[in-house]
């Protein structure tokens, strides 16, 4: 049992630290969310470049060996400064799938150049009536000749519009909410019969609805086992939920240290408002849950590698769990104690609150991942 | 002691129904069923409509041209109004500067400003908070110098609503800066047209626009336009203060709020079932329900001690405590029901009643819009903190 | 980072279980497990028995005759102890003053009280609080006047836990009346036998007798009893404050007590607030562990160990509570025989019912004493935060 970063790590820590330093100033930040595709190339070349896009696969994979910990290393400063890299959609989501199930052909042709930062990804998986069950897919791919036919809706995909592939969970067999019956495809981002709506979402990043009219994809566009997505899926969603809790644990930190400056120098009533006993326990309460995140991060990022499944869905749950419940509070108090500078688009602070509530809302909230431990907790 | 309403009582509820449904303007009621935002002109056909029939200053003594209802009365017309969808009337002229007007004006100040608030011709708008006075309001530093007959206003207000829809804004102004901090400030009001008023926009989080501060750089105004004695505000502050809190419970509107949300949690799915079957939800759904009931009862018992001429006291703070937090929690439960489709930002849908396609149903994209933006209900009108300040003081004696 | 255990760690909890199996009691064990009180020789048994193998002082340091347990060893130990039913060791002499004097005593001291400690031959209570100091602890007014060779003690201690077992207390006295309020207080070791103090009962919201007022009516107490300085008590008392902060978060008990939770769960509405505190203790182990890896790369516990006091104690709240919601009505019945004496009476209702109520009535406690929840965050508020 060690808690302590190597000095592998700690120098990753340093480099990214430095990156959101240098690149994410608050202002620099609307400068580009508001560009065309809402996040710099040049960043991403960057982060190629400083090796993050491929520090969390195996050698063998064409990665540089490192693991989940390196993952919430980045992720939690991506969260310091809002960063708007699609590098959960296309590294930890796209990437990590290829990397699970993807033959040694596709890990040549996708993994591979993404790790130079020549591709991007990103995951179709939710329909409108699918709230939190991975299973609840209807969209229909349908054996033709020796390739299928894709048919159907897929909502709320995130980093759609700059993805040279898309990721498709689609039903090949089984109803309704079933598991068993669900493949994904690797579609092209511009095949035929495959259009977007694009828009931007609450937070600053940008996701399409993708409508699919007979899109024909070749067999050799199937990741992974036919009917058998489910496990693969799952266990991809639970990796991206504890980088979420990362990225979470990254704007409480900040939102937290916001909060505290800015009750330190607002003054009324002549004292600054920091002096106020109602206002120094809130805070404490907020370091406390931003303390109680970080703890649940750490827990489930050393078991989301756990050879037992169950081990590892508890583990994502249960931070999911706690990120829901501390981002809430760490929000909402932020806004409350900037009063009505905390309501208004100009200061940080509203903008972290943001992102912490779409992260609730994303892979599952709290109370989808509170019921999920403990039907886990109970079947144990 | 007693529930059910009288026959009279039941009788009035119809008239108002009728009403409504024949005088709210289609367009208007359809924006309020969808949670779209409403335009100055949305308002001001609804009010106007309610301004003829005498309705509109419902809180009103009947000495000033109100109603005079009693509070049973006022509880049916809030509630009707709010089960059909009817916008929310702006408090600035009917609850707050009409009442200061009529309680401390001169009779040539009721003449000229009443019958407008009344008919709602003219829009006004509050100067109250100052960037350096939100929660500690009495260390404002907005100026009024007396020159003659007029005043020199110099100085900013913030958090100024609706500021640019507005024809008249009253504000509390230093007229005495070397008085003690509560003691040398003065009301005023000050015609929005006059040279030197500024309004600038502040963006709220949502993207929205109804906000503003507004700048005084030298600006002349009639010694007419004082209220009250010159020095003594603070009192017609306090009063209006009080006045605000009573209202800003907002109970009809949060039970259209609930009701609201169960449509929604009907219309949505979670494991091929509408959500309001799943048991975690629903049980969220009936906590927030029991806590408007109770909010509703604590108001009934204040309107009741106003019917035996009681005055709403400090307790009264409690109910916005209470009501801003019900509020807050309902967009909380909504988002909650809408899930990831409440990601999509569609600004053009949201702000300038666009015709695009919403992603997903129509409340979608409301649902987190409205959510951050009700944040600020347990900030504006005296913050939540300060609410408690007053009543551990004034009615625990702490 | 990682959470594995190495293998000299695993088979040093195993031999922790195996002498935990051997050396304690089976009615200690199912008085744990059944939610009984202990009686004073469920503890002084089990810890002597604890004291001949050397883990009695188990966070203490080689040198004064600790175990030097590494982070992991101290984390297992209290994890096993737990989970095998024993009680908790009664912190007062081995995390109190044991430690207050290793690092303020002298020779003499160490080598008179400390064996007694190790062994628990002795059993030692606290004299801090008074009637007019609880939170404002630096407010007490108990005398001590120097008088020769003795100090002559007046005043009244109270919330003493366990006072009625004990053969000595520690106690903070104001020895100088006119400094400011930390400055006159002195750290004394008094002998429980020595005439002029009296003990009286306080009993608890639940019934039961854990705490007493003790009186000092012109107590003489050698001057070779003072640790460290005269007026400078304080220091020792602060020092003594911050370590008990740590373990009071309580977690490998809670542990057990959402264990338990889990086995009562029959009720399908309880499970999720089931889920809710277990993920809560998870939260607080992991940010135990945590403080634990800082210390063990040579940091101190901060201030940071008042939030694990005080969401230590708020889930221990939640789970006596949520104990108590699972009983449901057949709470009501007040049991006190269940409780406090042996019998072979069958509860009314199930096996769990008799202690639900009185444990929840009882653990309200927690957010109170070692500073309140209030005072803990006045503490992180000013020494973290720095407002």
């Amino acid at each position: 049992m060690d808690l302590s970063l190597a000095d592998e790590q700690k120098q990753l820590q340093d480099a990214a630290e430095r990156f959101v330093r240098d690149k994410y100033a608050f202002e620099n930040r609307r400068k580009i969310a508001a560009t065309e595709k809402g996040f710099l190339p040049e960043n991403w070349a960057q982060m190629a470049e400083l090796g993050w896009l491929g520090m969390s696969f195996s050698e063998a994979d064409g990665g540089y060996g490192g693991g989940a910990i390196e993952t919430m290393i980045v992720m939690e400063q991506f969260g310091k400064g809002l960063v708007l890299e699609p590098f959960l959609p296309t590294v930890v989501l796209g990437g990590g799938m290829i990397a699970a199930a993807g033959s040694a052909a596709q890990k040549q042709a996708l993994l591979a150049p993404m790790i130079e930062g020549k591709k991007q990804f990103a995951f179709a998986w939710l329909e409108r009536q699918s709230r939190y069950n991975l299973a609840d897919v209807s969209l229909k791919a349908e054996k033709s000749g020796s390739g299928y036919t894709l048919s159907g809706h897929k909502g709320v995909v995130y980093n759609a519009a700059s993805a040279d592939d898309i990721i498709v969970l689609a039903r090949t067999a089984g109803g309704a909410r079933e598991e068993n019956g669900l493949t994904l495809f690797v579609v092209d981002g511009k095949a035929k019969g495959l259009t977007r709506r694009d828009y931007p979402t609450q937070d600053a990043l940008r996701a399409s609805e993708l409508t699919f009219d007979k899109v024909s994809v070749g067999a050799d566009t199937v990741l992974g086992s036919v009917d058998g997505a489910h496990p693969v899926v799952e266990d991809a969603v639970d990796r991206a939920i504890v980088a979420l809790c990362a990225e979470a644990t990254g704007c409480m930190d900040a939102i937290n240290a916001a909060t505290l400056e800015y009750i330190k120098t607002r003054k009324q009533f002549g004292v600054p408002i920091g002096k106020f006993q109602v206002l120094q326990h809130r805070m404490v309460d907020c370091f406390t849950n931003a303390q109680e995140a970080r703890s649940m991060t750490l827990m489930a990022t050393l078991k989301i590698d756990d050879k037992d499944a169950v081990v590892r869905r508890k583990a994502a749950s249960g931070a999911k769990v706690q990120i829901g419940k501390s981002g809430k509070f760490c929000g909402q108090s932020a806004v409350q104690m900037h009063g009505g500078m905390g309501v208004t688009d100009e200061l940080s602070v509203s903008h972290y609150f943001k992102r912490l509530t779409m992260i609730d809302l994303m892979f599952g909230n709290q109370q989808h991942h509170l019921t999920r431990y403990s039907n886990l907790a109970m079947a144990a | 002691m007693d529930l059910a309403f009288t026959p009279e009582e039941l009788k009035f509820a119809e008239e108002v129904r009728a009403f409504v449904k024949a005088n709210l303007p289609a367009d208007v009621c359809d924006k309020v069923k969808n949670g779209k935002h409403l335009g100055r002109d949305d308002y001001m056909r609804w009010q106007q409509a309610l301004g003829k029939k005498g309705w509109l200053v419902y809180t009103w003594p009947k000495k000033y041209g109100g109603p005079g209802f009693t509070p049973a009365e006022r509880y049916i017309f809030e509630n009707i109004c709010a089960e059909e969808y009817a916008p929310g009337i702006i408090p600035f002229g009917t609850k707050m500067v009409g009442p200061v007007i009529y309680t401390f004006g001169s009779d040539e100040q009721k003449q000229k400003y009443l019958p407008a608030i009344r008919e709602s011709t003219v829009w006004w708008c509050q100067g109250y908070s100052e960037p350096g006075s939100g929660s500690d309001l009495a260390s404002l530093r907005t100026r009024a110098e007396k020159n003659g007959d007029h005043y020199i206003v110099n100085g900013s207000k913030t958090w100024n609503t609706m500021g640019h829809w507005a024809d008249w804004i009253f504000c509390l102004v230093r007229t005495d800066p070397k008085a003690k901090s509560q003691e040398g400030i003065s009301f005023l009001l000050i015609d929005m047209k006059t040279p030197g008023i500024t309004v600038k926009p502040i963006i709220m989080m949502d993207g929205g626009h109804e906000v503003n501060e507004v700048f005084f750089d030298n600006v002349k105004v009639p010694v007419a336009n004082l209220v009250g004695k010159e020095n003594e505000g603070w009192t017609c502050a306090k009063f209006l203060l009080a006045n605000e809190r009573l209202g800003i419970a907002a109970v009809p509107q949060s039970k259209r709020g609930v009701e609201a949300l169960k449509e929604i949690a009907r219309a949505e799915t979670d494991n091929g079932k509408p959500l309001i079957a799943n048991q975690g939800f629903a049980e969220k759904i009936a906590d927030l329900e029991i806590q408007v009931t109770a909010l509703e009862f604590t108001e009934l018992r204040v309107l009741s001690q106003m019917a035996h001429g009681g005055q709403p006291g400090p307790e009264v703070s409690g109910l916005k405590i209470r009501g801003s937090e019900i509020q807050q929690r309902i967009t909380e439960l909504t988002l909650e029901a809408v899930g990831e489709y409440s990601a999509p930002y569609l600004p053009g849908l949201l702000w300038q009643g666009t015709n695009e396609a919403p992603v997903g149903p129509d409340y979608a994209h409301l649902a987190a819009p409205r959510y951050f933006n009700t944040r600020k209900t347990t900030i504006y009108g005296g913050s939540n903190e300060i609410q408690k300040g007053i009543i551990s003081k004034m009615v625990l004696g702490l | 980072m990682d959470l594995v255990l190495k293998p000299a760690h695993r088979e040093f909890a195993e031999e922790v279980r195996a002498f935990t199996r051997a050396n304690l009691s089976p009615a200690t064990r199912e008085k744990t497990f059944s939610g009984k009180h202990y009686g004073r020789d469920d503890h002084v048994v089990w810890q002597q028995a604890l004291g001949k193998k050397g883990w009695l002082p188990y966070t203490w340091p080689k040198k004064y005759g600790g175990p030097g347990f590494d982070v992991t060893q101290r984390f297992l130990f209290e994890n096993v102890l737990a989970e095998e039913g024993a009680p908790r060791i009664i912190p007062f002499g081995v995390k109190m003053v044991g430690p207050v004097i290793y690092t303020f005593g002298n020779d003499e001291q160490k080598e008179r009280f400390l064996p007694g400690i190790r062994s628990s031959e002795v059993q030692w209570c606290q004299g801090y609080s008074e009637p007019g100091a609880g939170s404002d602890l630096a407010n007490l007014r108990t005398r001590a006047i120097r008088d020769g060779g003795h100090y002559i003690v007046n005043g009244q201690k109270t919330w003493t836990s366990f006072a009625h077992w004990a053969d000595w207390i520690f106690c903070l006295v104001r020895t100088s009346p006119d400094a400011k309020p930390q400055e006159g207080i002195s750290f004394l070791l008094i002998d429980m036998k020595t005439p002029g103090i009296t003990v009286r009962p306080i009993i608890m919201v639940d019934g039961a007798h854990h705490v007493n007022d003790v009186f000092f009516d012109n107590v003489k107490v050698p001057a070779a009893n003072l640790i460290g300085k005269e007026n400078e008590g304080w220091t020792c008392a602060k020092f003594l404050l911050a370590n008990e902060r740590l373990g009071i978060a309580e977690v490998p008990a809670s542990k057990r007590g959402v264990r338990s939770l889990w086995q009562l769960n029959d009720d399908p509405s309880l499970k999720e607030k089931i889920a809710d505190v277990d993920l809560q203790v998870q939260a607080l182990e992991m940010s135990e562990l945590r403080a634990l890896s800082t210390m063990q790369l040579g940091g101190a516990p901060g201030p940071e160990a008042s939030i694990l006091k005080v969401r230590g104690s708020e889930i221990q709240q939640r789970i006596a509570e949520l104990a108590m919601e699972a009983v449901g009505e057949y709470a009501a019945p007040y049991q006190p025989d269940m409780l406090f004496r042996d019998t072979n009476e069958t509860p009314v209702g199930p096996d769990h019912a008799p202690p639900a109520a009185p444990r929840y009535f009882n653990m309200r406690k927690t957010t109170i004493y070692g500073g309140s929840t209030e005072i803990q965050k006045n503490i992180v508020s000013k020494a973290i935060l720095g407002l």
